[in-house]
């Protein structure tokens, strides 16, 4: 099959029908909301389940249901409507079912705007939702990966029967790419045959609860969830590096779109002479701790550059990485701006000391 | 080698729809392409505009500020985007609909009368096609052969040919604006 | 002498256990008539029932079948989740007023209005139950709770909130149906209705919906006998008993 050329929003759309995906349940919202288009389209064609919801809180609740029926589900949105489906993600992960969460970030706080941002990570990675629970978070920079982690999503909520998120802002929902769906498949369905609400024909009744009003049942809950959290941690660590190998004077960390921008501005750096390199997480829960301390402590590095649509939300794990033992500096835009590769060019000088006026 | 071009114009004269038949003309020549639009509030009766970068290897930031190339539909695109583009790069001008230049004198200016071109052929609503048509022949930013098969995909698909050959009319009335001097550099 | 005869016994339906239901409570009654239904029809083997959040969210330890557990008033939305991905199951919400009428009016004025094809038995006891007695939207006028001491003063908090009726408004086909279990013939009626709506679901008609008048001595402060008086003399005049709709009387254009 020949590359098409499709729209982050609807990319993902039919990255989830290949994975799989029997029912999608969804309310509008800029920038997302093609998806919806798109589905409503394609999954009558599949023998899919599509439902526009009166709300994302209706909409999110439907996926707990549907999952613990034992489909294959997943929603997308945007900020303002992560925070009402935030309720059914502390339940779908309580009950430890899988789901799978896009989620095309806008500006914020409160309505905010609908341009692209990062300003979800925290909520994204520290939970939105109340609760001790986790998402295992992925956050693609280019709309093939979009697609390739998507499909990769519905194969990590099967495996950690965890909801699993996927975070783009509002360029990977909007931005057009050439998508190769070639050689890709659905992941093997997990057996919900041991918990799934099927009805009771044959078996026990099975019941799908998140309430245990015993402290002593449901602390040893929340240790099974911290155990596949550690398991996360260790198994589903990703990230990439560009231009880390030959001893840069400064390493940037960045993800998603922002990404991309950092590579061009690494690349015009590098045209001068000057050395950048740069890491970037594609998994931010788990954080890749470990390997972003590896590549910060050769010795060359004098320092490490964050970069974020945000105000400095990933700058945290960051900063937890590093254990303070490189200088650490920020760079971040908001409201919607997308940092422009000039000026983290500018910026990248000046902390080197080589910038105009040197140090 | 990265080329870029944006087109802006205000909603409804098929400013998304160019860029991206030029993207998939991107893609047929095996290139890396992105198609990054304006998106929102913009899209509603205000300025409406893309981008699109064809380049020979992965692309970096979506987003560029100083684009090589620039197609201004309509006034308020020009003094938004005129004063963007890369100093040597190109700005194609809807002569049609715009009767100022810019007053830079690092950039080479093209008028294209797109909405005269359109309408003398009864095909008012395809002025993208004629600026598409100019644009190719102007930059070479994709082959005109490769563009012209990527029309005949796009439109041999509806009606019975009509639609492409409407399309192929306007488009290749563009291209002939820019190669005979119909769009001379100005002043 | 022949042989005994059982005359009374558990449904199938209901597991053997306990209730935590305080004395004179009626949500036991309705959870006995749901379950004769279940058996009766046949039903049990393919059900799967949502609690609520409310004085009925261990309902699972009770009834005989798959069963989910749903945030507060969102059991519409998890019926309607399940029942689209799987269409010939049974599947039923057991809802309270503060669940259902209060926090969870979007979900179920929806899952209506789409005729999603399940069934919700709303118990409607005038009052917040397990968090010990506040207003609920359908608390009667000038009604004493922990959150209305002086009464319901209905230029502040508006009027009961007759659920029933509102859903019966919707132009899409649907059953719907007011009963209360205060008296034997009262339980009686219910039992028809509630059987009613599964039939409904079980030919895939139409979504059907049984609201329930119901008593909560512990919360209203009486006597298990003077709150099914209390409920007859009070409730039901307001909340009118009846069919309000069914699939089987298109709606007059």
């Amino acid at each position: 099959m020949a590359k098409k050329l499709m729209k982050g929003n609807e990319a993902i759309g039919e990255a989830a029908i290949v994975a799989g995906a029997q029912a999608y349940f969804c309310y509008p919202i800029t920038p997302q909301t093609e998806v919806a288009e798109y589905l409503a389209k394609r999954m009558p064609e599949v023998g899919g389940v599509f439902v526009q919801a009166e709300s994302e809180l209706a909409a999110s609740q439907m996926i707990f249901g549907a999952a613990a029926a034992g489909a294959r589900v997943f929603t997308t949105s945007s900020s303002p409507g992560i925070s009402l489906m935030s309720e059914a993600m502390s339940y779908i992960a309580a009950a430890e079912l899988p789901a799978v969460f896009i989620n095309i970030i806008r500006c914020g706080p409160g309505l905010g705007g609908i341009l692209p941002s990062q300003g979800d990570y925290l909520q994204a990675t520290k939970g939105g939702g109340h609760g001790d629970y986790r998402f295992l978070v992925l956050a693609p920079s280019t709309i093939q990966e979009t697609v390739d982690l998507t499909i990769e999503a519905f194969r990590l909520a099967d495996k950690y029967r965890n909801p699993v998120m996927l975070i783009g802002d509002g360029l990977i929902g909007q931005m057009m790419e050439p998508v190769d769906f070639e050689g890709r498949t659905a992941p093997p369905r997990l057996d919900t045959s041991g918990w799934a609400t099927t009805g009771c024909a044959g078996r026990e009744p099975h019941i799908v609860k998140t309430l245990f009003l015993d402290p002593n049942v449901l602390e040893q809950r929340n240790r099974k969830m911290r155990d596949k959290y550690e398991q996360m941690k260790r198994e589903e660590v990703r990230f990439e590096t560009y231009l880390c190998d030959d001893a840069p004077e400064l390493l940037v960390a960045a993800y998603g779109t922002t990404a991309r921008v950092v590579r061009t501005a690494v690349d015009r750096l590098r045209e001068e002479g000057v050395k950048v390199g740069m890491f970037r997480p594609i998994s931010v829960f788990p954080f890749p701790d470990e390997p972003l301390r590896q590549q910060a402590l050769v010795p060359s590095v004098k320092a490490v550059l964050v970069v974020e649509m945000s105000m400095g939300q990933m700058l945290e794990d960051v900063e937890r990485a590093l254990q303070g033992r490189r200088p650490l500096h920020f760079f971040g835009r908001g409201g919607g701006n997308v940092p422009a590769p000039e000026e983290l060019v500018r910026e990248c000088r000046r902390l080197l000391g080589n910038g105009q006026g040197g140090r | 080698m990265q080329r870029e071009v944006t087109f802006a114009g205000f909603g409804g004269q098929g400013i998304m729809t160019a860029g991206k038949l030029l993207a998939l003309a991107g893609m047929a020549e095996g290139k890396e392409v992105a198609w990054i639009p304006s998106y929102g509030p913009e899209m509603r009766g205000g300025t409406a505009y893309c981008t699109v970068v064809i380049a020979d290897r992965l692309i970096g930031s979506p987003i560029v500020n100083d684009p090589e190339n620039v197609f201004v539909f309509n006034r308020p695109s020009l003094e938004k985007f005129g004063p963007r583009v890369r100093p040597g790069g190109v700005l194609l001008i809807n002569s049609s609909l715009i009767d100022v230049r810019s007053d830079r004198q690092d950039i080479v200016q093209v008028c294209v009368p797109c909405n005269d071109i359109a309408n003398a052929l009864k095909n008012g609503r395809s002025i993208n096609l004629v600026g598409l048509g100019a644009f190719v022949a102007r930059t070479g930013m994709v082959g005109l052969d490769t563009q012209r098969a990527v029309l005949e995909r796009e439109f041999g698909k509806k009606g019975k040919g009509e639609a492409l050959r409407a399309a192929s009319e306007v488009f290749e009335a563009g291209v002939r604006a820019v190669l005979e001097g119909q769009g001379a550099k100005t002043p | 002498m022949g042989e005994p005869i059982t005359i009374f016994k558990r449904p199938a339906s209901l597991r053997d256990a306990f209730t935590h239901y305080c004395p004179g409570c009626t949500h036991g009654v309705i959870h006995r008539l749901i379950a004769e239904t279940l058996d009766e029809l046949g039903l049990r083997e393919r059900t799967i029932g949502i609690a609520p959040v409310g004085c009925s969210v261990l309902a699972y330890n009770y009834f005989y079948c798959d069963f989910q557990e749903a945030a507060h008033g969102r059991a519409p939305a998890l019926a309607t989740g399940i029942k689209r991905v799987l269409p010939d199951r049974i599947v039923f919400t057991y809802q309270g007023d503060g669940d259902l009428a209060s926090i969870g009016t979007a979900e179920i004025v929806h899952a209506a209005n789409r005729g999603e094809k399940f069934t919700t038995i709303f118990v409607n006891n005038a009052i917040y139950g397990m968090t010990g007695g506040q207003m609920a939207p359908t608390t009667m006028p000038n009604q004493v709770t922990t959150t209305c001491p002086r009464g319901r003063d209905v230029n502040l908090a508006g009027w009961p909130l007759p659920v029933a009726d509102l859903l019966a408004q919707l132009r899409t086909p649907s059953y719907v149906e007011r009963v209360a279990v205060h008296t034997p013939r009262h339980i009686i009626q219910a039992k028809r209705a509630i059987r009613q709506a599964f039939q409904y679901q079980a030919e895939r008609r139409c979504y059907s919906f049984v609201e329930v008048l119901s008593t909560c001595p512990t919360n209203w402060g009486k006597t298990p006998a003077e709150a099914c008086q209390w409920l007859d003399e009070v409730m039901v005049p307001y909340f009118k008993l009846g069919l309000k709709k069914s699939p089987d009387r298109p709606p007059v254009e």
